[in-house]
Protein backbone atom coordinates (compact mmCIF):
# COMPACT_ATOMS: atom_id res chain seq x y z
CA UNK A 1 0.00 0.00 0.00
CA UNK A 2 1.54 3.28 -1.08
CA UNK A 3 0.79 6.88 1.40
CA UNK A 4 -0.09 9.71 0.12
CA UNK A 5 1.67 12.23 2.37
CA UNK A 6 5.28 12.05 2.91
CA UNK A 7 6.31 13.25 6.15
CA UNK A 8 7.08 16.99 5.71
CA UNK A 9 9.26 18.90 7.75
CA UNK A 10 7.95 22.91 8.98
CA UNK A 11 10.42 24.61 11.17
CA UNK A 12 8.37 27.78 12.59
CA UNK A 13 7.98 27.40 16.18
CA UNK A 14 12.12 27.50 17.16
CA UNK A 15 12.84 30.38 14.31
CA UNK A 16 12.51 34.22 15.04
CA UNK A 17 11.60 35.41 18.08
CA UNK A 18 13.62 38.50 17.75
CA UNK A 19 10.56 40.29 16.14
CA UNK A 20 8.22 39.83 19.06
CA UNK A 21 8.38 43.29 19.68
CA UNK A 22 7.16 44.01 16.63
CA UNK A 23 4.33 41.03 16.46
CA UNK A 24 3.37 42.22 20.02
CA UNK A 25 2.46 45.72 19.27
CA UNK A 26 1.60 45.03 15.74
CA UNK A 27 -1.09 42.58 17.26
CA UNK A 28 -2.29 44.78 20.07
CA UNK A 29 -3.46 47.60 17.46
CA UNK A 30 -5.58 44.96 15.65
CA UNK A 31 -9.18 44.60 17.13
CA UNK A 32 -10.27 41.38 19.12
CA UNK A 33 -12.46 40.47 16.79
CA UNK A 34 -10.21 40.03 13.54
CA UNK A 35 -7.94 38.26 15.87
CA UNK A 36 -9.93 35.49 16.66
CA UNK A 37 -11.18 35.95 13.34
CA UNK A 38 -7.87 35.10 12.18
CA UNK A 39 -7.47 31.94 14.57
CA UNK A 40 -10.69 30.77 13.58
CA UNK A 41 -9.51 30.68 9.86
CA UNK A 42 -6.26 29.07 10.71
CA UNK A 43 -8.24 25.97 12.26
CA UNK A 44 -5.82 26.11 14.86
CA UNK A 45 -6.38 23.58 17.47
CA UNK A 46 -4.80 22.65 20.56
CA UNK A 47 -1.78 21.19 20.83
CA UNK A 48 -2.11 19.24 24.14
CA UNK A 49 -3.81 16.03 22.87
CA UNK A 50 -7.61 17.20 23.53
CA UNK A 51 -7.56 19.39 20.37
CA UNK A 52 -9.99 21.75 21.08
CA UNK A 53 -9.71 24.43 18.20
CA UNK A 54 -8.11 27.31 19.93
CA UNK A 55 -9.95 30.52 18.03
CA UNK A 56 -13.43 29.03 19.61
CA UNK A 57 -11.60 28.77 23.00
CA UNK A 58 -10.60 32.41 22.90
CA UNK A 59 -13.98 33.38 21.44
CA UNK A 60 -15.92 31.85 24.19
CA UNK A 61 -13.73 33.79 26.75
CA UNK A 62 -13.98 36.78 24.82
CA UNK A 63 -17.81 36.79 25.27
CA UNK A 64 -18.34 36.15 28.48
CA UNK A 65 -19.24 39.07 30.38
CA UNK A 66 -17.17 38.79 33.70
CA UNK A 67 -14.35 40.72 35.42
CA UNK A 68 -11.32 39.62 35.70
CA UNK A 69 -10.42 37.66 33.28
CA UNK A 70 -6.87 35.44 32.85
CA UNK A 71 -4.66 33.73 30.49
CA UNK A 72 -3.26 30.74 31.85
CA UNK A 73 -0.20 28.78 29.77
CA UNK A 74 -0.62 24.56 31.00
CA UNK A 75 3.32 23.78 31.17
CA UNK A 76 2.31 21.12 33.53
CA UNK A 77 3.63 18.69 30.67
CA UNK A 78 3.59 15.18 32.12
CA UNK A 79 2.18 13.10 29.61
CA UNK A 80 5.47 10.35 29.47
CA UNK A 81 7.40 10.81 26.35
CA UNK A 82 6.51 14.46 25.65
CA UNK A 83 9.01 17.17 26.35
CA UNK A 84 8.50 19.86 23.60
CA UNK A 85 7.15 22.32 25.75
CA UNK A 86 9.84 22.52 28.17
CA UNK A 87 11.82 23.14 24.82
CA UNK A 88 9.74 25.60 23.77
CA UNK A 89 9.62 27.18 27.21
CA UNK A 90 13.86 27.34 27.06
CA UNK A 91 14.41 28.21 23.86
CA UNK A 92 11.81 30.58 22.49
CA UNK A 93 9.98 31.89 25.93
CA UNK A 94 9.03 35.25 24.55
CA UNK A 95 7.14 33.78 21.58
CA UNK A 96 4.89 31.99 24.21
CA UNK A 97 5.00 35.19 26.39
CA UNK A 98 3.54 37.45 23.58
CA UNK A 99 1.19 35.17 22.65
CA UNK A 100 -0.33 35.27 26.28
CA UNK A 101 -0.46 39.02 26.21
CA UNK A 102 -2.12 39.27 22.87
CA UNK A 103 -4.73 36.72 24.44
CA UNK A 104 -4.77 39.39 27.05
CA UNK A 105 -5.82 41.98 24.37
CA UNK A 106 -8.58 39.75 22.43
CA UNK A 107 -10.28 38.57 25.67
CA UNK A 108 -9.89 40.89 27.85
CA UNK A 109 -7.69 40.20 30.67
CA UNK A 110 -4.95 41.65 32.71
CA UNK A 111 -3.33 38.76 33.99
CA UNK A 112 -1.35 35.79 32.91
CA UNK A 113 -0.15 32.26 34.62
CA UNK A 114 2.83 30.18 33.68
CA UNK A 115 1.85 26.74 35.34
CA UNK A 116 5.13 25.43 35.47
CA UNK A 117 5.22 21.50 36.57
CA UNK A 118 7.48 21.10 39.70
CA UNK A 119 10.16 18.40 37.89
CA UNK A 120 11.07 21.93 35.19
CA UNK A 121 12.05 24.03 38.73
CA UNK A 122 15.36 24.68 36.82
CA UNK A 123 13.96 26.51 34.04
CA UNK A 124 12.30 29.28 36.24
CA UNK A 125 15.38 32.11 37.21
CA UNK A 126 15.93 32.08 33.29
CA UNK A 127 12.17 32.53 32.96
CA UNK A 128 11.84 34.96 35.28
CA UNK A 129 14.13 37.05 33.66
CA UNK A 130 12.60 36.61 30.16
CA UNK A 131 9.54 38.00 31.64
CA UNK A 132 10.43 40.99 33.33
CA UNK A 133 12.14 42.42 30.44
CA UNK A 134 8.79 41.30 28.67
CA UNK A 135 6.72 43.36 31.13
CA UNK A 136 9.29 46.14 30.95
CA UNK A 137 8.48 46.61 27.72
CA UNK A 138 4.72 46.32 27.95
CA UNK A 139 5.10 48.95 30.11
CA UNK A 140 7.03 51.27 27.81
CA UNK A 141 4.37 51.04 25.05
CA UNK A 142 1.57 51.56 27.62
CA UNK A 143 0.33 47.88 27.27
CA UNK A 144 -1.01 46.50 30.78
CA UNK A 145 -0.12 42.53 31.01
CA UNK A 146 1.70 41.12 33.86
CA UNK A 147 2.68 37.28 34.16
CA UNK A 148 3.66 34.97 37.36
CA UNK A 149 4.72 31.78 37.43
CA UNK A 150 3.29 29.56 39.50
CA UNK A 151 4.74 25.98 40.51
CA UNK A 152 3.63 22.94 40.21
CA UNK A 153 4.37 20.11 42.14
CA UNK A 154 4.81 16.65 40.65
CA UNK A 155 1.10 15.24 39.94
CA UNK A 156 0.43 14.13 36.41
CA UNK A 157 -3.59 15.17 36.62
CA UNK A 158 -2.98 18.82 37.42
CA UNK A 159 -2.62 19.04 33.33
CA UNK A 160 -6.39 18.11 33.08
CA UNK A 161 -7.31 21.86 33.32
CA UNK A 162 -10.03 22.26 35.52
CA UNK A 163 -7.52 20.24 38.27
CA UNK A 164 -5.14 22.85 37.22
CA UNK A 165 -7.19 25.78 38.22
CA UNK A 166 -7.82 23.66 41.82
CA UNK A 167 -3.96 23.22 42.28
CA UNK A 168 -3.06 26.97 41.68
CA UNK A 169 -5.99 27.67 43.73
CA UNK A 170 -3.81 25.97 46.64
CA UNK A 171 -6.37 22.65 46.94
CA UNK A 172 -6.14 19.13 46.23
CA UNK A 173 -5.32 19.05 42.25
CA UNK A 174 -9.06 17.30 41.27
CA UNK A 175 -10.93 17.72 38.14
CA UNK A 176 -14.01 19.47 38.44
CA UNK A 177 -17.52 18.66 36.71
CA UNK A 178 -17.55 19.87 33.44
CA UNK A 179 -19.60 22.10 32.47
CA UNK A 180 -19.19 24.83 33.25
CA UNK A 181 -16.35 25.16 31.00
CA UNK A 182 -12.80 27.18 31.96
CA UNK A 183 -14.34 29.68 29.03
CA UNK A 184 -16.94 31.26 31.56
CA UNK A 185 -16.16 29.47 35.06
CA UNK A 186 -12.22 28.96 35.34
CA UNK A 187 -9.42 30.28 37.66
CA UNK A 188 -10.85 31.20 41.09
CA UNK A 189 -14.29 30.78 38.94
CA UNK A 190 -13.39 33.56 36.39
CA UNK A 191 -13.55 33.14 32.68
CA UNK A 192 -10.26 31.54 31.81
CA UNK A 193 -8.44 31.06 28.65
CA UNK A 194 -5.85 27.82 29.15
CA UNK A 195 -3.93 26.75 26.20
CA UNK A 196 -0.81 24.61 25.82
CA UNK A 197 2.44 26.01 25.42
CA UNK A 198 2.79 24.87 21.91
CA UNK A 199 -0.54 26.42 21.58
CA UNK A 200 0.38 29.54 22.14
CA UNK A 201 3.27 29.34 20.26
CA UNK A 202 1.37 28.37 17.26
CA UNK A 203 -0.70 31.75 17.23
CA UNK A 204 2.57 33.92 17.29
CA UNK A 205 3.47 31.88 13.72
CA UNK A 206 -0.39 32.69 12.82
CA UNK A 207 -0.32 36.79 13.87
CA UNK A 208 3.14 37.04 11.88
CA UNK A 209 3.10 35.51 9.11
CA UNK A 210 -1.46 35.26 8.83
CA UNK A 211 -4.16 31.97 8.85
CA UNK A 212 -2.94 31.09 5.82
CA UNK A 213 0.32 30.21 5.69
CA UNK A 214 -0.75 28.01 8.77
CA UNK A 215 -3.64 26.56 7.11
CA UNK A 216 -1.64 25.36 4.23
CA UNK A 217 0.11 23.10 6.14
CA UNK A 218 -1.12 19.64 7.05
CA UNK A 219 -4.51 18.05 5.70
CA UNK A 220 -8.24 18.57 5.95
CA UNK A 221 -9.04 18.75 9.85
CA UNK A 222 -5.60 18.50 10.50
CA UNK A 223 -4.11 21.62 9.84
CA UNK A 224 -0.43 22.98 10.40
CA UNK A 225 2.49 21.45 12.02
CA UNK A 226 3.11 20.14 15.21
CA UNK A 227 6.10 19.19 17.58
CA UNK A 228 6.85 15.65 17.56
CA UNK A 229 8.87 14.27 20.81
CA UNK A 230 10.47 11.20 19.32
CA UNK A 231 12.07 8.46 22.08
CA UNK A 232 12.48 5.10 22.57
CA UNK A 233 14.26 2.53 20.25
CA UNK A 234 15.32 5.01 17.54
CA UNK A 235 18.62 6.15 16.26
CA UNK A 236 17.35 9.95 16.95
CA UNK A 237 15.51 10.66 19.54
CA UNK A 238 15.01 14.54 20.42
CA UNK A 239 11.82 16.84 18.96
CA UNK A 240 10.74 17.08 15.77
CA UNK A 241 8.39 19.75 13.67
CA UNK A 242 6.01 17.99 11.21
CA UNK A 243 3.08 18.77 9.37
CA UNK A 244 0.16 16.81 10.27
CA UNK A 245 -1.64 14.53 8.31
CA UNK A 246 1.51 12.07 7.49
CA UNK A 247 1.41 8.25 7.64
CA UNK A 248 2.99 6.32 10.57
CA UNK A 249 4.62 4.30 8.21
CA UNK A 250 6.67 7.63 6.78
CA UNK A 251 7.69 8.34 10.00
CA UNK A 252 8.33 4.70 11.08
CA UNK A 253 10.56 5.15 8.02
CA UNK A 254 12.08 7.81 8.67
CA UNK A 255 12.24 7.32 13.04
CA UNK A 256 12.58 3.59 13.31
CA UNK A 257 15.28 1.60 14.01
CA UNK A 258 14.77 -1.05 10.83
CA UNK A 259 13.26 -3.37 13.79
CA UNK A 260 10.09 -1.10 15.25
CA UNK A 261 7.33 -3.36 16.45
CA UNK A 262 4.97 -0.89 17.30
CA UNK A 263 4.87 2.82 18.14
CA UNK A 264 2.85 4.43 21.62
CA UNK A 265 1.29 7.54 19.75
CA UNK A 266 0.24 10.08 22.67
CA UNK A 267 2.13 8.53 26.05
CA UNK A 268 0.86 6.44 28.04
CA UNK A 269 -3.11 7.97 27.34
CA UNK A 270 -2.65 7.06 23.26
CA UNK A 271 -3.02 3.89 21.63
CA UNK A 272 -0.82 1.77 20.37
CA UNK A 273 -0.28 0.82 16.81
CA UNK A 274 1.15 -2.38 15.91
CA UNK A 275 3.73 -2.98 13.08
CA UNK A 276 0.65 -4.49 10.81
CA UNK A 277 -1.69 -1.15 11.17
CA UNK A 278 1.27 1.51 10.43
CA UNK A 279 -0.06 2.19 7.07
CA UNK A 280 -3.22 2.52 7.54
CA UNK A 281 -2.60 4.96 10.33
CA UNK A 282 -2.49 8.60 9.94
CA UNK A 283 -1.32 11.17 12.77
CA UNK A 284 -3.30 14.09 13.48
CA UNK A 285 -7.03 14.83 14.87
CA UNK A 286 -10.49 12.74 14.27
CA UNK A 287 -11.39 13.23 11.13
CA UNK A 288 -13.71 11.36 8.47
CA UNK A 289 -10.12 10.52 6.50
CA UNK A 290 -9.91 6.93 5.34
CA UNK A 291 -8.13 4.41 7.76
CA UNK A 292 -7.48 5.60 11.55
CA UNK A 293 -6.61 9.26 12.73
CA UNK A 294 -4.71 9.30 15.78
CA UNK A 295 -5.16 12.23 17.68
CA UNK A 296 -1.65 13.30 19.90
CA UNK A 297 -0.12 15.48 22.23
CA UNK A 298 3.25 14.76 20.37
CA UNK A 299 4.37 12.01 21.95
CA UNK A 300 5.74 9.16 19.87
CA UNK A 301 8.08 6.12 21.48
CA UNK A 302 8.76 3.65 19.38
CA UNK A 303 9.23 -0.07 20.60
CA UNK A 304 11.52 -2.39 18.52
CA UNK A 305 10.80 -6.57 18.51
CA UNK A 306 13.03 -7.02 21.66
CA UNK A 307 10.55 -5.28 23.94
CA UNK A 308 8.11 -6.93 26.11
CA UNK A 309 4.56 -5.23 25.64
CA UNK A 310 3.58 -7.15 28.88
CA UNK A 311 6.21 -5.08 30.50
CA UNK A 312 4.91 -1.42 28.81
CA UNK A 313 1.67 -2.04 29.74
CA UNK A 314 2.33 -2.61 33.05
CA UNK A 315 4.70 0.07 33.25
CA UNK A 316 1.99 2.33 32.30
CA UNK A 317 -0.64 1.45 34.47
CA UNK A 318 1.71 1.88 37.46
CA UNK A 319 1.65 4.93 36.33
CA UNK A 320 -2.01 5.35 36.01
CA UNK A 321 -2.72 3.60 38.99
CA UNK A 322 -0.15 6.45 40.92
CA UNK A 323 -1.31 9.42 39.32
CA UNK A 324 -5.44 9.06 39.31
CA UNK A 325 -6.43 11.88 41.72
CA UNK A 326 -8.41 9.29 43.37
CA UNK A 327 -12.02 11.05 42.81
CA UNK A 328 -13.88 8.99 40.94
CA UNK A 329 -14.41 5.48 41.39
CA UNK A 330 -14.00 4.43 38.06
CA UNK A 331 -10.99 5.23 37.87
CA UNK A 332 -9.31 4.89 40.96
CA UNK A 333 -10.32 1.09 41.59
CA UNK A 334 -9.93 0.23 37.98
CA UNK A 335 -6.18 1.30 37.38
CA UNK A 336 -5.71 -0.65 40.41
CA UNK A 337 -8.28 -3.54 39.09
CA UNK A 338 -6.15 -3.23 35.54
CA UNK A 339 -2.50 -3.48 36.84
CA UNK A 340 -3.33 -6.99 39.47
CA UNK A 341 -5.51 -8.26 36.84
CA UNK A 342 -2.81 -8.55 34.05
CA UNK A 343 -0.19 -10.02 36.53
CA UNK A 344 -2.63 -12.37 37.74
CA UNK A 345 -2.74 -13.63 34.08
CA UNK A 346 0.76 -13.55 33.72
CA UNK A 347 1.67 -15.41 36.55
CA UNK A 348 -0.84 -18.17 35.61
CA UNK A 349 -3.51 -17.92 38.29
CA UNK A 350 -6.57 -16.72 35.85
CA UNK A 351 -7.17 -17.66 32.71
CA UNK A 352 -6.55 -16.28 29.61
CA UNK A 353 -10.22 -15.15 29.31
CA UNK A 354 -9.89 -12.94 32.18
CA UNK A 355 -8.09 -10.39 29.68
CA UNK A 356 -11.68 -10.02 28.03
CA UNK A 357 -13.17 -9.43 31.94
CA UNK A 358 -10.19 -6.42 31.66
CA UNK A 359 -11.08 -5.17 28.68
CA UNK A 360 -14.70 -4.72 29.63
CA UNK A 361 -13.57 -3.03 32.98
CA UNK A 362 -11.52 -0.67 30.82
CA UNK A 363 -14.55 0.08 28.31
CA UNK A 364 -16.89 0.71 31.61
CA UNK A 365 -13.73 3.10 32.84
CA UNK A 366 -13.83 5.08 29.53
CA UNK A 367 -17.44 6.01 29.75
CA UNK A 368 -17.66 6.16 33.60
CA UNK A 369 -14.76 8.12 34.63
CA UNK A 370 -14.70 11.93 35.48
CA UNK A 371 -11.68 13.10 33.30
CA UNK A 372 -9.48 12.83 30.53
CA UNK A 373 -7.10 10.36 32.62
CA UNK A 374 -9.44 7.42 33.93
CA UNK A 375 -11.08 7.52 30.22
CA UNK A 376 -7.77 7.60 28.80
CA UNK A 377 -6.56 4.35 30.38
CA UNK A 378 -8.82 2.35 27.95
CA UNK A 379 -6.76 3.66 24.91
CA UNK A 380 -3.29 2.42 26.06
CA UNK A 381 -5.02 -0.89 27.70
CA UNK A 382 -7.38 -2.09 24.67
CA UNK A 383 -4.62 -1.50 22.28
CA UNK A 384 -2.05 -3.08 23.60
CA UNK A 385 -3.77 -5.93 25.16
CA UNK A 386 -6.11 -6.88 21.80
CA UNK A 387 -2.77 -6.50 19.63
CA UNK A 388 -0.78 -8.52 21.74
CA UNK A 389 -2.24 -10.94 23.47
CA UNK A 390 -0.17 -13.50 23.32
CA UNK A 391 2.19 -11.62 25.22
CA UNK A 392 0.00 -10.86 28.20
CA UNK A 393 -0.40 -14.39 28.76
CA UNK A 394 3.03 -15.88 27.99
CA UNK B 1 0.69 25.62 48.02
CA UNK B 2 3.13 28.25 47.30
CA UNK B 3 3.76 28.52 51.30
CA UNK B 4 4.22 24.77 51.53
CA UNK B 5 6.75 24.96 48.42
CA UNK B 6 8.44 27.32 50.41
CA UNK B 7 8.75 24.88 53.44
CA UNK B 8 9.57 22.00 51.68
CA UNK B 9 13.02 24.14 49.86
CA UNK B 10 13.50 24.68 53.15
CA UNK B 11 13.12 21.84 55.53
CA UNK B 12 12.81 19.43 52.87
CA UNK B 13 9.64 17.62 54.17
CA UNK B 14 6.40 18.93 55.60
CA UNK B 15 6.50 18.06 59.25
CA UNK B 16 3.20 17.32 61.20
CA UNK B 17 4.54 20.76 63.08
CA UNK B 18 4.50 23.00 59.77
CA UNK B 19 1.38 21.46 58.44
CA UNK B 20 -0.53 22.83 62.00
CA UNK B 21 1.22 25.81 61.62
CA UNK B 22 -0.13 26.72 58.22
CA UNK B 23 -3.21 25.58 59.37
CA UNK B 24 -3.26 27.81 62.17
CA UNK B 25 -2.08 30.95 59.64
CA UNK B 26 -4.28 30.60 57.22
CA UNK B 27 -7.66 29.71 59.25
CA UNK B 28 -8.28 26.43 57.92
CA UNK B 29 -8.27 22.90 59.08
CA UNK B 30 -5.07 20.81 59.34
CA UNK B 31 -6.36 18.32 57.54
CA UNK B 32 -6.96 20.37 54.42
CA UNK B 33 -3.42 20.94 54.16
CA UNK B 34 -2.58 17.33 54.87
CA UNK B 35 -4.74 16.62 52.41
CA UNK B 36 -3.30 18.78 49.68
CA UNK B 37 -0.09 17.92 51.04
CA UNK B 38 0.03 14.58 50.14
CA UNK B 39 -1.54 14.65 46.99
CA UNK B 40 1.90 15.86 45.40
CA UNK B 41 4.27 14.07 45.20
CA UNK B 42 6.99 16.45 45.15
CA UNK B 43 5.69 17.89 48.65
CA UNK B 44 6.77 15.33 51.20
CA UNK B 45 5.35 14.81 54.22
CA UNK B 46 8.53 12.26 55.55
CA UNK B 47 11.58 13.48 56.70
CA UNK B 48 13.44 13.44 53.70
CA UNK B 49 17.76 13.16 53.00
CA UNK B 50 19.56 16.31 52.09
CA UNK B 51 19.63 15.31 48.61
CA UNK B 52 16.66 13.90 47.58
CA UNK B 53 17.19 11.50 44.39
CA UNK B 54 14.12 10.91 42.22
CA UNK B 55 14.90 8.54 39.28
CA UNK B 56 12.39 8.51 36.28
CA UNK B 57 10.52 4.88 36.15
CA UNK B 58 8.26 5.53 33.12
CA UNK B 59 8.46 3.86 30.06
CA UNK B 60 11.42 5.04 28.05
CA UNK B 61 13.90 5.55 31.13
CA UNK B 62 13.19 1.36 32.07
CA UNK B 63 13.72 0.55 28.74
CA UNK B 64 17.31 2.23 28.84
CA UNK B 65 18.72 0.79 31.65
CA UNK B 66 16.95 2.68 34.86
CA UNK B 67 17.35 -0.47 37.09
CA UNK B 68 21.20 -1.04 36.71
CA UNK B 69 21.34 2.80 37.34
CA UNK B 70 18.74 1.90 40.61
CA UNK B 71 21.60 -0.59 41.50
CA UNK B 72 24.58 1.75 41.36
CA UNK B 73 22.80 4.20 43.84
CA UNK B 74 21.81 1.57 46.18
CA UNK B 75 25.20 -0.24 45.97
CA UNK B 76 27.40 3.21 46.50
CA UNK B 77 24.77 4.62 49.65
CA UNK B 78 23.66 0.95 50.63
CA UNK B 79 20.18 2.10 50.90
CA UNK B 80 16.80 0.89 48.82
CA UNK B 81 14.39 2.83 46.84
CA UNK B 82 12.34 4.84 49.21
CA UNK B 83 14.50 4.91 52.10
CA UNK B 84 17.46 7.81 53.29
CA UNK B 85 20.74 7.15 54.24
CA UNK B 86 21.46 7.02 58.28
CA UNK B 87 23.47 10.46 58.47
CA UNK B 88 20.20 12.23 56.74
CA UNK B 89 21.50 13.08 53.31
CA UNK B 90 20.27 11.50 50.72
CA UNK B 91 17.06 9.52 49.81
CA UNK B 92 16.56 7.65 47.04
CA UNK B 93 12.91 7.74 45.39
CA UNK B 94 11.60 6.74 41.71
CA UNK B 95 9.06 8.93 40.07
CA UNK B 96 7.04 9.09 37.13
CA UNK B 97 7.94 10.84 33.82
CA UNK B 98 10.52 13.50 34.03
CA UNK B 99 10.48 14.86 30.05
CA UNK B 100 13.61 13.85 29.57
CA UNK B 101 12.83 10.32 27.67
CA UNK B 102 15.18 11.74 24.37
CA UNK B 103 17.85 11.28 27.06
CA UNK B 104 16.84 8.67 29.08
CA UNK B 105 17.37 7.49 31.67
CA UNK B 106 17.15 10.81 33.85
CA UNK B 107 17.02 11.46 37.59
CA UNK B 108 16.76 14.76 39.75
CA UNK B 109 18.90 15.27 42.56
CA UNK B 110 16.63 18.21 43.99
CA UNK B 111 16.36 20.60 41.33
CA UNK B 112 19.21 19.68 39.09
CA UNK B 113 18.78 16.98 36.20
CA UNK B 114 21.17 14.45 35.20
CA UNK B 115 20.15 12.64 31.93
CA UNK B 116 21.97 9.86 29.61
CA UNK B 117 22.80 8.42 33.28
CA UNK B 118 25.02 4.59 32.89
CA UNK B 119 25.94 3.53 36.36
CA UNK B 120 29.31 4.58 36.00
CA UNK B 121 28.13 8.20 35.09
CA UNK B 122 25.47 8.03 38.10
CA UNK B 123 28.60 6.97 40.46
CA UNK B 124 30.61 9.88 39.26
CA UNK B 125 27.81 12.15 39.77
CA UNK B 126 27.23 10.70 43.44
CA UNK B 127 30.80 11.02 44.45
CA UNK B 128 30.88 14.65 43.33
CA UNK B 129 27.63 15.37 46.01
CA UNK B 130 29.18 12.85 48.95
CA UNK B 131 32.60 15.22 48.03
CA UNK B 132 30.74 18.41 48.17
CA UNK B 133 28.67 17.18 51.56
CA UNK B 134 32.19 17.18 53.08
CA UNK B 135 33.78 20.34 52.07
CA UNK B 136 30.30 21.73 53.31
CA UNK B 137 30.85 19.90 56.17
CA UNK B 138 33.52 21.61 57.24
CA UNK B 139 32.37 25.23 56.39
CA UNK B 140 29.82 24.56 58.84
CA UNK B 141 31.95 23.67 61.44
Amino acid sequence: MTTNYQLKRADFIFKNENDWEEVLSKSISRSPQELINELISSELKGRGGAGFPTGLKWKLTAEAVDDPKYVICNADEGEPGTFKDREILSMVPFKVLTAMAVCGHVIGAKEGYIYLRGEYFFLRPELNKVISEFEYYCREIQFDFTIRIFMGSGAYICGEETALFESMEGKRGEPRNKPPFPSSFGYMGKPTVINNVETLAHTYTIFTYGAKRFYDLGVQYSRGSKLFSVSGDTPKPGIYELELGMSLADFVDEFGDGDTKAVQVGGASGFLVPRKRFNETAIGFQGKLTGISLPTGGSMMLFNSSRSMFNVLDNYLEFFREESCGQCTPCRVGCQQLLMGIKAVKRGEKNAQYLDKLLRLAETMQYTAKCGLGQSVANSFSSIVENFREEMIY
Amino acid sequence: MPIMQGVVEQEKYLSEYSMIEIARELDMPASEVYGTATFYSFLEYKKMGKYIIRICKTITCSMKGKNQVILAIEDMLKINVGETTPDGNFSLLQTNCLGFCHKAPAMLINNEVYHDLTPEKVREILSMYLNRKKEGGSHDN
